[in-house]
């Protein structure tokens, strides 16, 4: 694999999605746990998840859009091809973007009676549950090969039946479980000792598991419904490597929360979803929409690539710090500073 | 209704509804950074509270143009793929500076807005400056690559196809001045006066209220000198699009056959189909002075344009005789206010100032929006100018207004949302922080279901 200049922005691009989907990810899961609260302290964890998020979420959402400016400007041809053959569900995935963030910030800052309270909570939480299964399914659709290759037929063939496979729904469903897996471990570290940490320990192992069986879920229909996919996840040693220690670390993690040993759970799950994300973009390799576009094919001249590449290092050297800065300063949620 | 009208529409309603929190986004940042600044530096009752009633309009305007904004940079595909994959590697480059622009607004907006007790003072009102020079930056990298839609350059077209691509060169295109400075004066002037007009409002009620002559003054600060300025940019503008949009510049004019003495047009009808323009005002010659410079200057009227390259002359005339007598109102309002403050006197005092601010609250924000309609419908039928047609650049899917339907709806909803909420929560909260300051009137005020 030669480290070629479209190669290098395809590798910032996944990047930048893997940060999407830990912080970005980790902020719809807080979501589904505000819809899933339950218990005796129902309010506490809805308090807590809204400190932890209140701070941060508006800068995380930015990831998907660096992901997209990426994607439209280094790989024009790969955007198009998306956009069209996913324009129903990327449609209905943006409603769910706008919901959630708008119900989130009214809740903030409206009336602190229970009711008005709950309303937007329910948009909120209900959103941030559709919102990940949506673009599960894109990323399914992707990973199916299906984008590009309908190009005749009616508008079902054309625009609904290449996402609206098993595999892709699957997908979608694994998405889910996957952000709510990560809400929920991020929450026992930043949850005060006691009960509520626990709440969310439960949540976490819960989440887990479900995780897992929808891998081995997907694993199973990737064989007919991904074959390019399927194929660059089995074959070959570096594959067989990627694919078992992805188990392992993720054993250690359920292991980890197990024990009660949640900053080191944390770093696990990142890892684990970066180790899940690679992994699929390995096994793509060399496609950027696979079996119609390679990562090279789609690419935009060199001198746009080039000139990308030093805005995004420019940019990355004003970003770094300012995160940095934005997490110490909220280390622990936000609840001292309101 | 045929999908490329649908898409157009979706667009239209999508950006329409965006440029208003993107208006706030740089504007609010920067009163919200004034109001802490004056009241670190005084001790006046009548100074608290003000930056915490402006955090939170911000933080809530913010958020609904953050997502609004995610919407468009889709939508840029999901609607115009052909533009997208087109264009794309040319204008990359301010999108993705535009990204990173907006990444450090949304950090420091979220250090600012929960940072209170939690940084120093100096550092929370650097955090400020951040929002508001982090957002009037991302402002221009965007009004930049639209620019480069009315301007294009950067690139040579082969076979249909763009070659030779230059983004460096595209970024530098001839508009991006013009426009930058327009749009960003545009937005200081909109959110400024807007937010002078609500609080000149409260002020003729309750002429004691030193906390909304405050928050009146805070507003002035950047709406007079914004309002003042905007007249001259415009003129820039105009220059620029009549020398190279000619199509653009006959539509906004309404000017139909090239001649010379052209006169100066204000109102009117215009008939493309017959070339005229009916019960329109004319100051002789007066176009032509203001453009060439010489009574007897020729301007290229609609007549020379192709049938089949002009835009939609009603619209865009209409669009942009509307923002310029808004923007002139603007202009006149705030020379009173300037003219009362060089003799001594605060507008507080001179009801009738007071009341054509109020009047002149909304006019900002319409003429943002009847300004993107002369630039947007006024480039038509292009979406590259005289390279690439919208037509040709719309998605083969069927079906659009399906999708027009939803999201109007969606941003009808939200639009209603965000009133109700800076009103009921922000303009007339009677929470803690106005003790103090809560006057009869707002104490009159019953209070409101839910709160």
């Amino acid at each position: 694999m030669l480290l070629t200049l479209p190669l290098v922005l395809a590798g910032v691009m996944v990047v930048c999605l893997t940060l999407y989907v830990v912080m970005g990810g980790a902020d719809f899961g807080g979501g589904v746990w505000d819809l899933l609260a339950s218990g005796p302290r129902k309010h506490q964890q809805r308090a807590l998840i809204a400190d932890v998020i209140g701070p941060i979420w508006e800068a995380n959402h930015v990831w998907l859009i660096i992901v997209v400016v990426i994607l439209f400007t280094a790989f024009p041809k790969a955007f198009s091809a998306l956009a069209i053959g996913l324009h129903v569900p990327l449609s209905l995935m943006l409603v769910g973007v706008v919901l959630r963030g708008s119900a989130f910030t009214f809740r903030a800052y409206d009336s602190r009676r229970d009711a008005v309270q709950r309303r937007w909570g329910v948009i909120f939480a209900g959103a941030s549950t559709v919102t990940p299964v949506l673009l599960g399914i894109c990323a399914g659709a992707v990973a199916s090969g299906a984008i590009g290759a309908a190009t005749t037929g009616d508008f079902a063939a054309r625009y609904l039946w290449p996402w609206l496979t098993g595999f892709a729904l699957v997908t979608g469903v694994l998405t889910l479980t996957l952000f709510a897996f990560l809400a929920a471990v991020f929450l026992t570290v930043e949850a005060p000792e006691g009960a509520l940490r626990e709440d969310f320990r439960r949540r976490a192992l819960g989440a887990g598991i479900a995780l897992a069986l929808a891998a081995l879920a997907l694993q199973f229909l990737a064989r007919d419904g991904a074959p390019h996919v399927y194929e660059g996840l089995t074959r070959g040693p570096l594959a067989i490597a990627v694919q078992v220690s992805t188990a392992l670390v993720s054993l250690a993690c359920f292991i980890a929360l197990v024990r009660r040993r949640y900053r080191g759970a944390r770093v696990l799950a990142v890892v684990q979803v970066a180790m899940i994300i690679w992994g699929w973009a390995l096994a793509q390799h060399p496609y950027i929409v696979p079996e119609t576009l390679t990562i090279d094919a789609a690419a935009a001249p060199t001198v746009t690539l080039r000139l990308l590449v030093i805005a995004l290092s420019v940019g990355t050297v004003i970003l770094v710090p300012s995160l940095w800065y934005l997490f110490r300063v909220f280390r622990g949620g936000s609840a001292g500073g309101r | 209704m045929t999908d490329l009208f649908a898409a157009r529409s979706q667009m239209a309603i999508s950006l329409g509804f965006h440029i208003i929190f993107a208006v706030a986004g740089i504007g609010m940042p920067a009163l919200m950074v004034i109001a802490l600044w004056r009241r670190l530096r005084t001790a006046a009752a009548a100074c608290r509270g003000l930056p915490q009633r402006d955090a939170k309009g911000t933080a809530i305007l913010f958020a609904v143009g953050a997502v609004s904004g995610t919407v468009l940079s889709f939508e840029l595909g999901l609607l115009w793929p052909q533009f997208m994959e087109w264009a794309g590697p040319i204008i990359g480059m301010p999108f993705s500076l535009e990204g990173f622009a907006f990444f450090t607004e949304a950090i420091f907006l979220g250090i600012y807005l929960y940072g209170w007790d939690r940084i120093s003072k100096g550092a929370h009102l650097a955090a400020g400056v951040m929002v508001a020079v982090s957002g009037a930056v991302s402002g221009i990298f965007v009004v930049i690559a639209n620019a480069w839609m009315n301007a294009p350059t950067g690139f040579e077209v082969v076979n249909g196809r763009p070659v030779n691509i230059d983004p460096i060169a595209a970024l530098a295109n001839d508009a991006a001045f013009t426009q930058t400075l327009h749009m960003t004066l545009a937005a200081y002037t909109a959110c400024a006066m807007a937010v002078a007009g609500i609080h000149a409002w409260y002020v003729r009620r309750d002429p004691g209220n030193a906390f909304h002559r405050h928050a009146l003054t805070v507003a002035l600060i950047v709406g007079v000198p914004a309002s003042l300025l905007q007249p001259l940019s415009g003129d820039l503008s105009a220059r620029h699009v009549a020398k190279a949009q000619p199509a653009k510049f006959a539509a906004m004019e309404a000017h139909m056959h090239t001649s010379a003495n052209v006169p100066f047009v204000i109102g009117g009808i215009p008939n493309a189909e017959t070339g005229e323009l009916r019960y329109a005002i004319e100051i002789p010659s007066a176009l032509s002075v203001l453009m060439t410079g010489r009574a007897d200057g020729v301007i290229t009227g609609m007549d020379q344009i192709p049938p089949d390259e002009r835009p939609p002359i009603a619209v865009v005339h209409f669009a942009f005789q509307l923002m310029v007598a808004l923007g002139s109102y603007l202009m006149l309002v705030a020379a009173a206010v300037a003219f009362f403050y060089l003799r001594g006197r605060h507008v507080a005092t001179v009801p009738w100032v007071l009341r054509a601010l109020v009047i002149g609250a909304p006019f900002g924000m319409i003429a943002v929006e009847a300004g993107w309609v002369v630039t947007e419908v006024g480039r038509q039928p292009w979406i590259v100018h005289g390279i690439l047609r919208t037509a040709d650049a719309v998605t083969p899917v069927p079906g659009l207004v399906v999708p027009l339907v939803g999201f109007t709806i969606l941003y009808v909803f939200l639009g209603v949302v965000v009133l109700a909420l800076l009103r009921r929560q922000i303009i007339r909260a009677p929470g803690g922080e106005l003790e103090g300051f809560v006057t009869r009137e707002l104490r009159a005020v019953p209070p409101l279901a839910g709160d």
